[in-house]
């Protein structure tokens, strides 16, 4: 498969104030557009992925605003999986091209969450898990993944140093990367000594509640050639597990992963000694921990060492989440599929700036719903 | 609005007023289940004052007008208007002004009206005194701003919400102890704390009461005060921004580089919370309880909803012996007696009846 990128755009990600969803999503619609130097009517398609945009801002129906902004009457759906929903999305739009009904797709990824309360937002989130075994039971996400790390630690003895070096890490890539959400960078101590959220959580092992847009506008292979595209999706996986953590056969590993990521290699043609870097789910500081074992950069129970080596760093041997992830760049869920895509995409074209992983020739997105129900993995290369 | 230039007015008499009762963090985070220290460490708080069971913005306003009048040595039926602002006036309808100007006995001859614009109700008070004794209307105005905020039991806002009051006479510059120099406000439409009319507790939106709303409206007004007087604030001896929480004005001083020394003089809150309508004026009375004669001050309120006063005033000559005629702000701070939450709650029950 090979599908090209023409052009992305991403919107800051953080609290803006001054925007809604339609205003979020017309900024990255237009800045991709922008990029990919294209008018609006020659989209033939759009996918938008959005979770919250009902409970959050009373819209459904988020397709058609896609297509509003543009001014354009093209085909426009909202795909929905959850915090997976941009992948999803993206998945979508490839599909659609390799099946030949569309030629050049728009795929977004948009989310609103800071005009309603904390309490709201976790409300609203846990539409991404179980509602009858979980969130009528009072869990909420923070509360999930804390029962996956309480397992993984008394598993492998994962420690709390080592746990805390995925946060200091990403805030150290966010830091530099200027649309994310938080620049500070953070010490061991910070993510330890922070609120406690969820045991062994503390807020500084949790992603923030953020606003934001990207947009990614891809094309067929002829197109794309024609476009002098420099980057393209050679592998897609999509994988499901039981919506439920109670459900399922093992807490020491979001199988959906894995499962996702062999099919995306395999379509790609690749393996992960193969790969250059990757952007990573890392909901959660324990997510990241599963997220590189699924992805194969660590044996069952071993990601931890790749961390208190410090080798996930953007010049490392391993480089993971250089965009911050989404505990530093922020995580508008809808959105962070495509930036995950964006990031790729600028890696592999050499415009990471500050956080540039050296000679990037395939990246690798990998990007779940809910605590691991859906998993969608792209594989990215260089031309 | 008309940026005030050459305002011939200025603060006569000043007063301050906090009830001696008080409660600590510790005791309400006992209640609400939480980590004492962390709180105290987040907002900046200590303790905060409680209303007697039979004090409430009407009496404070009375206690803080005695002391500004006792400063202030004029003849008390020449007072031509009363203002009182709150956001917990005793009656929606019925005005404490009122009461006021019957307690301190000044006649009938005054007009009188109550205010309400969260925690600028007071400030904004100042203002319109000063345009009525500058356009000669009045000879002397009365301006108060006192709470007994509401918060709801379990809510954060229960750390901070306070009750205490300030009180200004406004008179000509030429017998002021401190001359309005400038004076100009930043207004705009936000809602970031609300309280509806039949609600008991008010209401807030979170991180929004943060910087689109406190620090829009504070640093545009005093961005605003600063460029039309063409003043910097290494001019001030003294500055005071609203104080919600021990944090909000410290950044707001981080952003224009004021001073430890500039702010701390007037940072009542981290002794007694945050008294709403009081807030900034009896930041501003710590102030006038110490200052020498040239100081220049600047204050900047805050109210939600949105908006920011911003004074810039000059203390006169006037100012040393006006400062020993009634008890200092730091005397109400310093006078307390400590309450157990169920204390606590019977008071609030008491006087919000």
């Amino acid at each position: 498969m090979k599908v090209g990128v023409l052009g992305i755009g991403i919107t800051k990600f953080g609290e803006i104030w001054d925007r809604g969803l339609r205003e979020l999503l017309l900024d990255s619609q237009l800045r991709a557009l922008n990029d990919a130097k294209l008018t609006p009517q020659e989209i033939d398609s759009l996918f938008t992925g959005n979770m919250c945009g009902d409970s959050l801002s009373g819209q459904l129906h988020v397709g058609a605003i896609a297509a509003e902004n543009l001014n354009i009457n093209k085909p426009s759906v909202r795909v929905e999986g959850a915090c997976a929903s941009g992948s999803l999305a993206l998945r979508q739009g490839i599909a659609a091209i390799e099946s030949g009904s569309a030629k050049i797709v728009m795929v977004n990824g948009v989310e609103k969450m800071t005009d309603v309360s904390t309490e709201q937002v976790t409300t609203a989130l846990m539409g991404a898990g179980d509602e009858e075994l979980e969130g009528f039971n009072g869990l909420t996400f923070p509360g999930l993944y804390s029962l996956l790390a309480k397992a993984y630690i008394n598993e492998y003895g994962l420690s709390r140093e080592t746990l805390a070096e995925v946060s200091v890490k990403n805030h150290f890539h966010g830091a530099r990367n200027d649309y994310s959400q938080f620049k500070n960078e953070l010490t061991v101590d910070d993510v330890i000594d922070a609120t406690m959220v969820a045991d062994p959580l503390t807020l500084m092992d949790c992603s923030p509640i953020t606003d934001g847009a990207a947009t990614i506008i891809l094309a067929n292979e002829e197109v794309a050639k024609k476009m002098n595209s420099e980057v393209y999706i050679t592998g897609s996986g999509l994988a499901t597990d039981t919506l439920s953590l109670a459900r399922r056969k093992t807490l020491l590993k979001l199988q959906a992963g894995f499962d996702a990521r062999e099919m995306a290699y395999a379509q790609a043609g690749i393996n992960v000694k193969d790969v250059s870097f990757a952007e990573v789910h890392d909901c959660f500081s324990i997510a990241e921990i599963y997220a590189v074992e699924a992805l194969g950069f660590a044996k069952q129970g071993k990601a931890g060492e790749l961390y208190s080596s410090k080798q996930t760093y953007f010049d490392g041997k391993c480089p993971i989440n250089t965009s911050g992830g989404l505990k530093a760049c922020g995580h508008p869920v809808g959105a962070t599929g495509i930036k995950q895509a964006i990031e790729a995409t600028m890696q592999l074209r050499g415009t990471a700036g500050k956080r540039q992983v050296p000679n990037a020739k395939i990246g690798v997105t990998h990007n779940v719903g809910g605590s691991g129900a859906t998993a969608c993995v792209h594989v990215f290369k260089r031309k | 609005m008309i940026f005030g230039i050459d305002i011939m007015a200025g603060i006569v008499g000043w007063g301050a007023y906090i009830p001696k009762y008080r409660i600590t963090a510790e005791e309400i985070a006992k209640v609400q289940h939480a980590d004492a220290d962390a709180i105290k460490e987040g907002l900046g708080l200590t303790e905060k004052s409680v209303p007697g069971k039979d004090e409430d913005t009407a009496t404070i306003s009375v206690a803080a007008a005695k002391n500004a009048l006792a400063r202030a040595g004029i003849n008390k039926k020449e007072i031509g208007a009363v203002y009182v602002g709150s956001e917990s006036h005793p009656y929606a309808v019925k005005p404490t002004s009122s009461i006021v100007g019957e307690a301190l006995d000044i006649g009938n001859s005054y007009t009188a009206l109550d205010t309400q614009f969260a925690c600028k109700a007071g400030s904004a008070t100042i203002q319109i005194n000063a345009g009525l004794v500058d356009s000669g209307m009045v000879k002397y105005g009365l301006s108060v701003g006192a709470d007994t905020s509401q918060a709801e039991p379990g809510n954060a806002l229960e750390y901070s919400a306070a009750a205490g009051g300030a009180a200004f006479i406004i008179g000509t510059n030429k017998e002021a102890v401190a001359t309005i120099d400038f004076t100009c406000s930043f207004t705009s439409d936000t809602p970031d704390f609300w309280r509806r009319a039949l609600q008991p507790y008010p209401a807030h939106a979170g991180r929004f009461t943060g910087e689109p709303a406190y620090f829009k409206h504070v640093v545009g007004a005093t961005k605003m005060i600063l460029e039309k007087s063409k003043m910097q604030m290494t001019d001030f001896k003294y500055v005071v921004f609203h104080m919600p929480n021990g944090k909000f004005p410290l950044r707001a001083a981080k952003i224009f580089g004021v001073t430890k020394e500039q702010i701390t003089p007037g940072l009542i809150v981290t002794k007694i919370g945050n008294t709403y309508s009081g807030s900034s004026i009896l930041g501003l009375t710590c102030v006038l309880d110490i200052a020498k004669p040239g100081d220049k001050i600047l204050v900047t309120s805050y109210g939600s909803g949105s908006g920011s006063d911003s004074f810039i005033l000059t203390a006169t000559e006037k100012i040393i012996e006006a400062q020993k005629k009634a008890k200092k702000t730091e005397d109400y701070v310093a006078r307390k007696e400590y309450l157990s939450y169920p204390e606590y709650e019977s008071h609030m029950e008491q006087i919000h009846k």
